[in-house]
């Protein structure tokens, strides 16, 4: 999932300090399992923005829905009825797909209350940890599945480089080395001879580099 | 002979080769390269010219290269692959070569973190290992990355390639040098080596798999200023690995540069017996002038002429 | 200032703070009036959000009661608990009404007198502090130009 962490405070306040009634918009996509933009998250955030607007003299009034998701024109269509003339800003929890999809579709002032972070997943409740760098051109079963592209600081693909030691990362001593993960699983694989082949430099125009990507499937379209 | 390099030169010729290294300045005045460069000349027969070292900007290590070039030196170019992608690097392979560069050390580089520009952008478009496979392939194939065919001039490096065999996992590292020779490299530096019976196991698996007869395998070494210097490098860098001996005996010395001095030359005696190691690289930053005093004691004075 | 009644709320866990009020209550121990118990089946279901709210209607001080640690009925209601009261005082500092008007307490079903004990440090520690900055707006724009002058 796409993993998300709430703004500080009062920069989420700062954004909207001219608006007198906001729509806080939550998401339940997921934000909602990492727990950074869900109905919960909503509420706080709507009651937190409330007490200090109220605190400046400057009262705010909030209304808060959450949309099942926000990066689905379907569901970003059930908040109409919410976008009345007197809502000056819309605050969306959800991640910058959600953001842009509420901002391409209404005609407000339109922010983030998130910063979002990566593709990951739970490793533990309340820890989250990026697992896929969305490079476009999947190489995990050349490495054991564990990810080269995000997981190694350097993004090697033929590595380990020489700063791995006792199985961590040369930039951050709590950060397992992804090659020494690579080698222990390929090694319980009995498969290291395939990190002998010599991996060629990544096509990177299937990654971000080239604009924004897109996916169509013709089998699926209705139109 | 693959190239016009010195450095290959002397190699193939049998010479137990020495090298040292410059640490370009974090300004524009290339006096101090010059000054290093005609201290070194005469004991060195390279000289390494490092690429941003820990991420820290430097004068760039090509302009280096041309400076020693100048005052008479045999310049290594370091190039990392932190700070330029596959379009730059090969651009400053054919610019570097243009300048006379001959030879080049292909590296990952340290991570921006560690550096004085924590919060750049890190490039990794390749890793140093296909950064080793781009230059060779320009060398001898006439062809960019990209496959295409290099019309005129293709620059023709002396290969070099990094190996740490105090990095883990320690059984890795043999077959990843062998990687790296398999993509085209020429020669070989090693990390600081400490730990003297871990580098002869690692140099056992490298005859074991004849590594040492497809590239030149240069040992490094580094003289220890003092105590602190000794225990900092045994906890504070990554991928290395100082023996508590070698702390302790820092520690003892009523001279502790002397005893740095003498320690290193005693690695140097030693490395020269060990079957596969074709010379020594002398990692002396912000030391560089106790070099001649090393290689003197070492008994690798006078330098050999590569005619 | 002198006359400042401070408005307090306690959420109070049923399985402990809430029996030892009762307590308290029956041992006829005095505790300040200002405290309004509002009952909770388990501290751990005290969310951030109402602790939030609580100011938002008026509150100068909350609080919040759970059982000792590692007697929670639910097992970890009470830690939980422990840490969104700790989250909420963060938000409480952001906004500038202060984290110190918010706070956490453990005690057990037989703690009456110490149920009466918190009722009183708390309350005092709420007057010193004053009304909550959002009252004091309400109550009287007027005196606090006044303070202003001095
Ligand atoms: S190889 Fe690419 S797609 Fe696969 S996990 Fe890594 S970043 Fe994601
Ligand atoms: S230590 Fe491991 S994870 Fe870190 S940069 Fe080097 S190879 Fe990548």
């Amino acid at each position: 999932m796409i993993i998300a962490e709430g703004k500080p405070l009062v920069e989420v306040a700062g954004l909207i300090q001219e608006a007198r009634k906001v729509l806080v918009v939550g998401c339940g996509g997921c934000v909602t399992v990492c727990l950074a933009g869900g109905e919960k998250e909503t509420g706080i955030l709507a009651a937190a923005l409330r007490l200090l607007r109220q605190k400046e003299g400057n009262p705010l009034e909030t209304v808060e829905v959450t949309l099942t998701r926000q990066c689905d024109p379907e569901y970003v269509d059930m908040l109409e009825k919410y976008v009345t003339d007197d809502v000056d800003a819309i605050v969306s929890l959800a991640c910058g797909v959600g953001v842009q999809f509420l901002a391409e579709r209404y005609n407000k002032w339109v922010v983030p209350a998130l910063n979002t972070k990566f593709a990951g997943g739970t490793v533990e409740h309340g820890v989250w940890e990026e697992r896929c760098g969305l490079c476009g051109e999947c190489i995990l079963y050349k490495t054991g599945g564990i990810c080269p592209i995000i997981r190694c600081s350097k993004s090697i693909l033929n590595g380990p480089c020489g700063g791995s030691q006792n199985g961590k990362c040369e930039v951050n001593p709590e950060t397992p080395c992804a090659w020494q993960l690579i080698y222990d699983r390929m090694q319980a694989l009995g498969k290291l001879d395939l990190l002998m082949e010599i991996q060629p430099p990544k096509d990177w125009s299937k990654s971000r580099d080239g604009g924004p990507r897109k996916v169509v499937r013709e089998d699926v379209r209705l139109a | 002979m693959k190239t016009e390099s010195k450095l290959e030169k002397l190699l193939s010729q049998g010479h137990f080769v020495v090298s040292g290294e410059i640490g370009p300045p974090k300004h524009a005045n290339p006096e101090g390269i010059k000054k290093h460069t005609a201290l070194l000349k005469d004991y060195v027969d390279a000289m390494n010219l490092t690429d941003n070292q820990t991420a820290i900007v430097r004068l760039s290590s090509i302009a280096a290269g041309v400076h020693v070039l100048q005052a008479g030196g045999e310049p290594i170019i370091q190039m990392t692959v932190r700070d330029r992608n596959r379009i730059a690097l090969q651009s400053d392979l054919l610019g570097a070569y243009s300048l006379g560069m001959r030879n080049v050390l292909c590296l990952s580089g340290d991570h921006q973190s560690f550096g004085n520009h924590p919060t750049a952008k890190n490039v990794h478009d390749v890793d140093s290992l296909q950064l080793i496979k781009i230059v060779k392939d320009l060398r001898d194939q006439k062809k960019f990355a990209c496959g295409e065919e290099l019309k005129g001039n293709e620059p023709r490096f002396f290969i070099g390639a990094a190996a740490n065999p105090f990095a883990d996992p320690f059984e890795f590292r043999v077959l990843r040098l062998e990687k790296k020779i398999n993509a085209g490299a020429d020669f070989i530096q090693t990390q600081c080596i400490f730990d003297m019976e871990r580098f002869e196991r690692f140099m056992a698996m490298v005859r074991e798999r004849g590594l040492h007869k497809k590239a030149h395998i240069i040992a490094g070494v580094m003289p220890l200023k003092s105590a602190k210097a000794a225990r900092y490098m045994q906890q504070s860098v990554a991928g290395m690995i100082v023996p508590d001996e070698i702390v302790n005996r820092m520690e003892k010395a009523a001279d502790p540069k002397a005893e740095g001095v003498a320690i290193c030359v005693e690695q140097i005696k030693h490395l020269k017996t060990i079957e596969g190691v074709a010379g020594v690289h002398i990692m002396a930053v912000m030391w560089e002038e106790i070099i001649p005093t090393i290689v003197q004691e070492a008994g690798l004075y006078p330098r050999p002429d590569a005619g | 200032m002198q006359d400042f009644e401070p408005k307090i709320i306690a959420f109070c866990c049923f399985y402990c703070a809430y029996s030892a009020a009762d307590l308290a209550g029956s041992l006829r121990l005095q505790y300040p009036a200002n405290i309004r118990v509002i009952e909770m089946p388990c501290s751990g279901k005290t969310d951030v959000r109402v602790l939030l709210e609580a100011f938002e209607d008026g509150a100068d001080g909350v609080y919040v009661l759970g059982c000792m640690e590692g007697d929670c009925h639910f097992l970890k209601g009470n830690f939980r608990a422990k840490r969104r009261v700790h989250q909420a005082k963060k938000i409480l500092d952001e906004i500038g009404i202060g984290g110190e008007r918010l706070e956490m307490y453990n005690l057990s079903a037989a703690m009456g007198p110490r149920f009466a004990e918190i009722a009183r440090e708390f309350t005092e520690r709420i007057r010193k502090l004053g009304p909550s900055p959002l009252n004091k707006k309400y109550a009287s724009a007027n005196s606090t130009k006044a303070g202003e002058q001095e």
